[in-house]
């Protein structure tokens, strides 16, 4: 069997996920990494879209930033940022909003504004950027990051973007009429919410992943799914494109081109 | 009226102590090149607006220029944090600055709230949120027709905004292409409008009509700096110098480093050094 990393697994996985029919706003690191990798192997009809205001995007190496000029050169058409997140964004035309996050908890919930208190933070991280209204204007928000106890956490200390809140219909309550996160790929693992709790469970595991390497590197307590099931492992054209994809943009972000 | 001037004497002339002020650009198009002049002439207390506030206002945050900052998100994109700010944030170094901090959707409506004149900007944000228990501009309105519950936050009006653009005709009318962000938004909603460009050309006549062009008499200065976005890029003149943004993690990382950086590259130098940063990024 070819060898593979545990990031590779993950942005592999996360790339399953998605189809041609999506219409999907790509965050930059892994999500856009997992996007890209879709559209080159079965998924070639995708929409991508990041907050710059490309929409049907192609790009030949990942952008290092959201508003790289590849993006908006193998782009279907280019808008303005406030008609992005009016039209395309909360006018909901967008069904996959793509997330990662500094912390995570149990109920999809991200923060990625500060660690510590607002007003006078341990760490003060960028901020929220698009992903407040990305959190409730898409149709659904997949997630990923790395496990990590720091990362995945009991509570978080912000609440840059609303998930399933406190869990249950915790959503609708607030007149949030999207689904909010279905989804959370991680370096081991691929979590689905409890369909009544929205409580993410484990409900597959990929290849050399164990339960408790899972609970070692998260949080809280973790539920299993009874139908706990193996990730297939990358394939040789998965993992070809991802890493030619990685190779072509090390290359072109090394330093000045021409 | 849009007057051709220098780089010098359009920032002396339209940006002003204790002014709010807008830098835009998102990725593309930043004007690098007008945010070191501000420097250069040390012009502070300023409020700071900006979508993703980047390493210029990095820079001058660490040059302790600003007073306040207003903004969605304070990375250096794709490669991490604003580590300047942060020291500002964290350590009140060289000054405490304070912050506003919004979304980029609540922060894209703001400048077209300006735009359009208007003393708000309403949409479906901030939902189940932290960002409104901790900024007290955000706050909410219910719509008359159908009882949403809606966020509302003041319209931007900045007393100037600095963009940087691929043309201006002679006449003084100025074309944005690319990833033109909210640049013609924040332009329009300040109360006056400097704008850096690559070059002059005669006229507009035979291009496309729907470009995105703001009209001379909504500008009111121009200045010619080729190179003036670097390290951001400018379509169809010069690439993006992603190693620089890299590289600006390690600078702004050190007070030293930072201040020795500043005086190399800004401070002892003048905007016609833009051009040649850019001359290996020519496509």
């Amino acid at each position: 069997m070819t060898t593979f990393t545990p990031t590779e697994m993950m942005t592999i996985a996360a790339a399953r996920a998605l189809t041609s029919k999506d219409v999907c706003f790509v965050g930059i690191g892994a999500p856009s990494a997992a996007c890209n990798v879709a559209r080159l192997t079965h998924a070639p009809d995708i929409t991508l879209i990041y907050e710059s205001g490309t929409i049907g995007t192609a790009p030949d190496v990942l952008p290092l930033s959201i508003g790289d000029g590849e993006l908006c050169e193998t782009a279907l058409c280019t808008v303005a940022v406030p008609e992005m997140f009016r039209y395309w964004l909360q006018g909901g035309r967008i069904s996959i909003g793509f997330l990662g996050a500094a912390q995570l908890d149990r109920f999809g919930n991200i923060n990625t504004t500060v660690i510590g208190d607002y007003a006078h933070p341990k760490v003060r991280l960028p901020g929220g950027g698009g992903a407040p209204e990305i959190a409730t204007s898409c149709g659904e928000i997949y997630i990923t990051l790395k496990q990590a106890t720091r990362s995945m956490v009991e509570k978080i200390d912000f609440y840059t973007s609303f998930g399933h809140g406190d869990g249950g219909d915790h959503r609708q309550r607030l007149g949030i009429k999207t689904k909010g996160p279905t989804l959370l790929i991680t370096d081991l693992a691929i979590w689905r919410p409890d369909p009544v709790t929205k409580e993410f469970t484990v409900v597959s595991l990929h290849p050399g992943a164990t339960r408790q390497m899972v609970q070692e590197t998260c949080g809280w307590p973790v539920k299993f799914s009874d139908n706990l099931e193996d990730t297939p492992p990358p394939t040789p054209l998965e993992l070809s494109t991802l890493r030619d994809l990685h190779a072509r943009t090390a290359a072109a972000h090394a330093g000045t081109r021409g | 009226m849009a007057e051709f001037l220098s780089l010098r004497e359009a920032v002396a002339q339209n940006l002003f102590a204790g002014d709010t002020v807008a830098f835009e650009g998102f990725t593309h198009l930043i004007p690098h090149a007008a945010a070191h002049e501000a420097i250069r002439q040390g012009i502070g207390d300023l409020t700071l607006v900006r979508m993703t506030p980047d390493i210029v206002y990095d820079q001058m945050i660490g040059m302790g220029l600003a007073r306040k900052v207003v903004f969605s998100y304070a990375g250096n994109p794709g490669v991490g944090l604003l580590r300047r700010m942060r020291d500002a944030i964290e350590n009140s170094y060289p000054r405490a600055i304070e912050t506003i901090e919004h979304s980029h959707a609540a922060m894209a409506n703001a400048y077209e709230a300006g735009a359009s004149g208007l003393p708000l900007a309403v949409f479906r944000g901030y939902k189940g949120a932290d960002l409104p228990k901790v900024n007290p501009d955000i706050k909410s309105i219910t719509c008359p027709f159908t009882g949403e519950e809606l966020a509302a936050i003041p319209a931007h009006r900045p007393d100037v905004t600095f963009i940087h653009a691929q043309k201006a005709s002679a006449k003084g009318d100025v074309l944005i292409e690319g990833i033109i962000g909210v640049q013609k938004e924040a332009a329009l909603a300040a109360k006056r409008v400097v704008v850096t460009v690559e070059e002059v050309v005669p006229d507009f006549k035979g291009l496309h009509p729907n470009l995105c062009i703001l009209p001379h008499w909504t500008v009111t200065a121009i200045a010619v700096v080729p190179g003036g976005a670097h390290p951001s890029y400018t379509h169809g003149y010069y690439q993006r110098d992603n190693a620089a943004y890299l590289e600006w993690d390690k600078i702004s990382a050190d007070r030293d480093l930072f201040s020795a950086w500043i005086k190399d590259n800004v401070l002892s130098v003048g905007p016609e050094v833009f051009a040649q940063r850019v001359e290996g990024l020519r496509s």
